[in-house]
């Protein structure tokens, strides 16, 4: 028996090349298996229903949730209540509203633009201290440490303590993998536990930034006294977590796939060599090519919504496979070409609608940083392994290491 | 200079270009967008990073420099 | 026209004249340009500067942000067009096809579009009119020197009419620290455009804000001082404003007298055209060389019964001048509709307004999303049953929902749950407008297709 689309996608045999299970999908851009949820591949109908308040992204509203969560639904069961991710209007909006004062504008304008001189110079240092050119593991030398160690001067996190926190970040990201074969109870308790030591260590720091406030956002969220008040301590909790989380562990696929891609592209590479401008429209083009989300799959109905000919009931669980979308023919011709030069580039790597992503003007920075200066300063660099070994995660996907070598390494 | 104009009706507010260019775009606030409609020609490459960033393709900026050559007195009077 | 060959001929080495350098006349000259029209082209403006933005000329001129003479329109490519600028056409020979200019210059043309647009409606009394300090604002200048005046500092500022203009002025002269009053005929800002539930919150936002909000009152009188500068206006509720900066903020007149007596269809409610763009001369007949666009055009539109609807709006500008360059340069099955769903913003007192389709058709409103206490809502308008309009203040994202839901007529109310439907959003109430137009009956017409790029109209006869 041939296995079903929904577990293709899953299917760790599946993760190097995941696009032509897209492209079976978006024969039926309405795609639903017994007891499933309802795959939407297309790009318009994804965009649409980003858009539409039909839609919620608070798990309470499944109907299955009332009996037990469902095989593919990541449940929400812990100690902190879920973060803006994971909430609608109007919780989300204020908690989002909150969050972005410290970030971004109207009330920080300069903070993400003010570290461009440290981006630069962290992908700098990390790039002098790859060492032996011969054998290069991108992924552990430079993709990971990069967002992790901007994501820790955001914050405040001492950078010190990666060790503590990563592997309760990497529990909870992949409890966001919806693996139907997994244990629900069992992955459950695990990212419950992670959760909860990660609220706790998280406690603590907080703690110490309300005695001794710095610039850093936590501090800032802690001490916060916006037109909205303050945040609860739950509130500001799982905001720190959501943020922690999500700055590390999207940012690195991103790089991975950019440098991946690069390399499979070498007149690409040649010209972001020559013109390290070429690196913004490769980003957006990446964005669209290898988003590192590939698939929100915690998407519920409200209301029966017919989406091309299909109903989808009330309290079902809606996938969105934003990976797919981009390489909808509909939208963009020739997708399976990566091009900076196309035109018109409205992809759906980053989301669309009020949960669009946050981080979205950081990654951007950091990855055309790192992606140009990878580019100028790696002597003729090459793939050791093509594909990389991936990691399991299907919705936030990446290479769990990428191999490669160059002929040296320019100042 | 490099002139500038923004489709406010397909902006939606995500401020990307806020963020990357603030010499140029502000939010004025949550979601409406106020911009300098003729940015420094120093600010160049942000400003290209912020309309390669925003969502919904928003931001036209200058393809060629302005060819309304006869807008002097002397060009107009020659008439046709 | 059709297949023998004469199209070829205009595209290759025709003339083609737009009268309007403005947003519709530079987008439509770029449009001929992408179309592959390679003759010549000639753009008249009455203004001595080149095409130029709007809607920064409220805001961010107002603020001091930027300068009201560096707002040029971005070129988004090369047009090689002759320019006669700063000189007003003054007249139109339809049989000679040819636009006689202020000077007496005569331009021919084999395919005319116009785009004259508005201009502000000024203060009836002239005299008044005069009066140093008296403004309106519609152009470049007009802003400038309003900008300048601020710049010194007024005692307080007096805006006649709260419409969206006068009330981002309004705005822009609060956030300046200004006093301002606002005198305003009808109950509440922006009640012509978004009707009385929606012009309550526009109050509170004005107020909230410090302006001096007078409703229901009219400027009677302004009177000036010995040197001819403004200082005080008399109000219909016998009241007096002493101020020293009068923005007359009435609306708009459209720029159709030059075609007085040319024998097209033209007055002081526009060009009327078909939905092609293509005007109408005063025995309502279609010509099929002379188009018209943006802020002057009248057009019926396929969504709202075919009403002639004329729309002061930016987008429709754009759109407006694409279609119609696409049509002068096409075979008449290749002409296109415009059925651009109208959409504007405005941003005030720190509030994103934006809106799609047209509320004030509507007879209802639903708040489906947010809160008008918070000002952060999403309003959605119905008409006999059908959803016609909405309005979003801060919660622009979901507006393209609500596009949909027009293009496709869904009913009002809408339905079903939605995300922040709040116990006030339970049950539809009355719109509140001052005057609701009355649409004529007909078929119903939808926008279907899955994409953007791909919409169709669908027909649904009436019975």
């Amino acid at each position: 028996m041939t296995q079903s689309l929904l577990h293709q996608i899953l299917d760790y045999a599946n993760r190097a090349d995941p696009y032509p299970i897209y492209e079976e999908l978006r024969k039926s851009p309405v795609h639903h298996e017994a007891d499933g949820p309802y795959v939407i591949s297309t790009y318009y109908e994804i965009r649409s229903l980003l858009h539409d308040p039909r839609i919620s992204s608070d798990a309470r509203n499944l109907a299955s949730n009332a009996a037990e969560p469902p095989a593919g639904a990541p449940s929400e069961e812990s100690t902190l209540p879920p973060g803006f991710l994971k909430l609608d209007p109007p919780e989300h909006d204020r908690l989002r509203r909150m969050t972005n004062r410290p970030f971004g504008p109207p009330h920080s304008p300069h903070r993400v633009d003010g570290m461009r001189g440290e981006l630069h110079d962290i992908v700098t240092g990390l790039i002098d201290g790859i060492g032996d050119p011969d054998r290069i593991d991108l992924v552990e030398q430079f993709s990971y440490p990069f967002p992790v160690t901007v994501i820790c001067r955001l914050l405040g996190v001492p950078r010190e303590d990666e060790t503590r926190f990563h592997v309760w970040a990497d529990t909870l990201a992949a409890n966001l993998d919806p693996d139907p074969d997994a244990d629900p109870a069992e992955r459950d308790k695990g990212a419950q536990d992670a959760r909860m030591q990660l609220g706790m260590y998280l406690a603590g720091l907080i703690e110490e930034r309300r005695k001794n406030p710095g610039e850093d956002m936590l501090s800032q969220l802690a001490t916060a006294k916006g037109d909205d008040g303050p945040m609860t301590t739950m509130e500001l909790l799982s905001t720190a977590a959501l943020l922690l989380i999500a700055g590390h562990e999207t940012t690195v696929n991103l790089i991975t796939n950019g440098m991946l891609t690069l390399l499979r592209n070498p007149d690409v590479l040649q010209r972001l060599r020559a013109d390290p401008r070429l690196a913004v429209p490769i980003v957006e083009e990446l964005l669209r090519f290898e988003p590192p989300v590939q698939l929100v799959p915690q998407r519920t109905t409200l209301a029966d919504i017919e989406v091309r000919g299909v109903t989808i009931p009330k309290g079902a669980s809606v996938w969105l496979v934003l990976a797919s979308g981009n390489r909808d023919p509909r939208r963009f011709e020739d997708p399976d070409r990566f091009d900076p030069d196309r035109p018109d580039i409205q992809h759906l790597g980053l989301g669309s609608g009020i949960h669009s992503c946050f981080g979205a003007p950081l990654a951007r920075l950091e990855t055309q940083f790192a992606l140009a200066e990878l580019a100028r300063r790696l002597e003729n660099p090459r793939l050791l392994e093509d594909p990389p070994p991936y990691r399991q995660n299907a919705v936030l996907r990446g290479p769990r290491r990428l191999h490669l070598t160059c002929d040296g390494i320019r100042p | 200079m490099v002139r500038i104009a923004v489709d406010l009706n397909r902006c939606q507010g995500y401020a990307q270009c806020a963020f990357l260019a603030p010499e140029i775009f502000a939010m004025h606030g949550e979601e409406a967008l106020l911009y300098d409609p003729d940015a420094d020609a120093a600010q160049r490459e942000k400003l290209a990073q912020a309309a390669a960033a925003c969502p919904v393709q928003a931001i036209l900026v200058d393809a060629v420099e302005s060819d309304a050559v006869d807008v002097s007195a002397e060009a107009v009077s020659g008439g046709r | 026209m059709d297949g023998d060959g004469s199209l070829e001929r205009l595209k290759r080495d025709g003339r083609i004249v737009v009268v309007g350098a403005s947003l519709a006349g530079l987008r439509a000259a770029e449009t001929l340009r992408d179309k592959g029209f390679a003759g010549s082209l000639t753009l008249i403006g009455d203004e001595a500067c080149e095409p130029y933005d709007r809607p920064p000329l409220s805001k961010q001129v107002l603020l001091g942000r930027a300068s009201a003479e560096r707002t040029a329109l971005p070129r988004l490519r090369a047009l090689d067009a002759t320019w006669r600028l700063g000189r007003a056409a003054t007249g139109l020979d339809m049989a000679a096809r040819r636009v006689r200019l202020a000077d007496g210059d005569e331009v021919p043309y084999d395919r005319l579009l116009i785009a004259t647009g508005v201009r502000a409606r000024p203060w009836p009394n002239e005299a008044e009119a005069d009066l140093d300090g008296v403004f309106v604002l519609r152009t470049r200048d007009d802003s400038a020197a309003l900008a300048r005046r601020l710049d010194a500092g007024p005692e307080r500022v007096l805006v006649i009419g709260a419409g969206f203009t006068g009330s981002e002025i309004a705005s822009a002269c609060r956030e300046r620290g200004l006093p301002v009053t606002v005198a305003e005929r009808g109950a509440a800002p922006l009640v012509g455009a978004l009707g009385g539930v929606v012009g309550a919150v526009a109050a509170e936002m004005h107020r909230e804000h410090g302006v001096d909000l007078r409703c229901g009152v009219m400027v009677t009188a302004l009177e000036g001082d010995a040197s001819g500068r403004v200082r005080a206006a008399q109000l219909s509720d016998g009241s007096t404003v002493e101020t020293d900066v009068v923005i007359v903020s009435l609306g708009a007149l459209r720029n159709t007298e030059w075609l007085a007596g040319s024998g097209l269809g033209a007055g002081p409610r526009g060009i009327a055209c078909d939905a092609g763009c293509r005007a109408f001369d005063i025995r309502g007949i279609v010509t099929d060389d002379i188009y018209a666009a943006g802020d002057v055009a009248r057009s019926p539109h396929a969504l709202f019964g075919y009403q002639f609807l004329s729309l002061e709006h930016w987008g429709n500008a754009v759109s407006q001048a694409r279609i119609a360059a696409h049509n002068m340069l096409s075979e008449s099955t290749d002409r296109l509709p415009h059925m651009e769903v109208p959409a504007f913003w405005s941003s005030q007192f720190g509030v994103n307004i934006k809106s799609v389709g047209i509320p004030s058709m509507g007879t209802e409103i639903l708040v489906s999303q947010g809160s008008l206490a918070d000002h952060r809502f999403l309003g959605v308008y119905g008409y006999q049953g059908r959803v016609i309009g909405a309005v979003a203040f801060d919660h622009g994202r979901w507006l393209p929902f609500y596009q949909e839901l027009i293009e496709t007529t869904a009913p009002f109310p809408p339905p079903f749950a939605t995300v922040d439907r709040r116990p006030e959003g339970q049950r539809p109430l009355d719109a509140d407008f001052p005057d609701p137009s009355i649409p004529t009956h007909g078929p119903t017409v939808t926008l279907s297709g899955y994409s953007p790029a791909d919409r169709r109209m669908t027909f649904t006869p009436a019975h």
